[in-house]
């Protein structure tokens, strides 16, 4: 699946529409603690969280995540979705809630992470 | 083994808005220089904790960079307050984080958990009233 595909999947808003539509999209995640996504993040992940501060964007660049998603319509920062648009990371806004977009990409075959050790 | 490349990096305590950005910076010259892509996500999640680490809990720092042929160096260094009990702070889910920085998804408590997990060296020395030194270090496979 690619951005392209999450979207018309998801329904959701394109936030940053300068990223590309083509990056694919490997695996699905939920979680709002920063230091645990850092540790469980994966490369080319789309990651639901409810949090829109700058650092949710030096996490998703860091790990190399394809996308981040906001979900229940929360509005991001400006100045985060600046942030996004510099490091090329997609951001989308949706109106479903995290349990909803995962049920969608679940559904849609998206894998989750596979536990380490 | 001779130092290739060596860089600081001041980090501000409190400074949340730009957290982050010492690390991308690291993480991209490191990837310029032609580090594989394994060792790069193991230096970009330790330093950002690191970094982060600085931030919330330091009264200021200093990041250093330091790359050798067979291996990449963090040294993270503060000027206080000190960590009083190593082995604790140690301990995954154990945080003294503020309200401000558990507010922002920080104080999990996993922090230098995280670093000693994605180091292939790790040293922390602490004294209170003086400050705080992280040293890891990362082999670069040949």
């Amino acid at each position: 699946m690619n951005i392209r595909e999450l979207i018309e999947l998801t329904g959701a808003k394109d936030m940053t529409p300068e990223a590309s539509r083509e990056t694919e999209v490997t695996c699905g995640y939920t979680c709002d603690l920063l230091s645990w996504v850092m540790a469980h993040g994966k490369a080319g992940m789309a990651w639901i969280t409810v949090q829109t501060h700058m650092n949710v964007i030096a996490v998703a660049s860091l790990m190399e995540m394809a996308a981040v998603i906001i979900p229940e319509d929360i509005e991001m920062e400006e100045a985060t979705l600046e942030k996004a648009r510099e490091e090329g990371i997609c951001v989308l806004q949706s109106g479903k809630t995290a349990y909803e977009l995962c049920a969608l990409m679940a559904e849609a075959g998206l894998p989750g992470t596979p536990r380490e050790g | 083994m001779a130092v290739l490349m060596e860089k600081k990096f001041p980090v501000e305590a409190g400074a949340y808005e730009t957290a982050g950005e010492a690390s991308t910076t690291i993480k991209r010259t490191l990837k310029q220089l032609g580090v594989s892509a394994e060792v790069l996500r193991h230096v970009s999640v330790a330093c950002y904790e690191v970094e982060l680490n600085l931030v919330i809990h330091s009264l200021g720092g200093t990041l250093t960079l330091q790359v050798e042929p067979d291996k990449v160096t963090l040294i993270s260094q503060d000027v206080g307050p000190g960590i009083p009990d190593i082995e604790k702070a140690m301990t995954e889910g154990y945080s003294t984080a503020n309200e401000e920085a558990r507010t922002l998804g920080f104080g999990a408590g996993m922090g230098l958990p995280n670093m000693k997990r994605n180091a292939t060296d790790f040293d922390i020395q602490s004294e209170v009233g003086v400050g705080t030194t992280i040293t890891m270090s990362f082999a670069l496979k040949a």
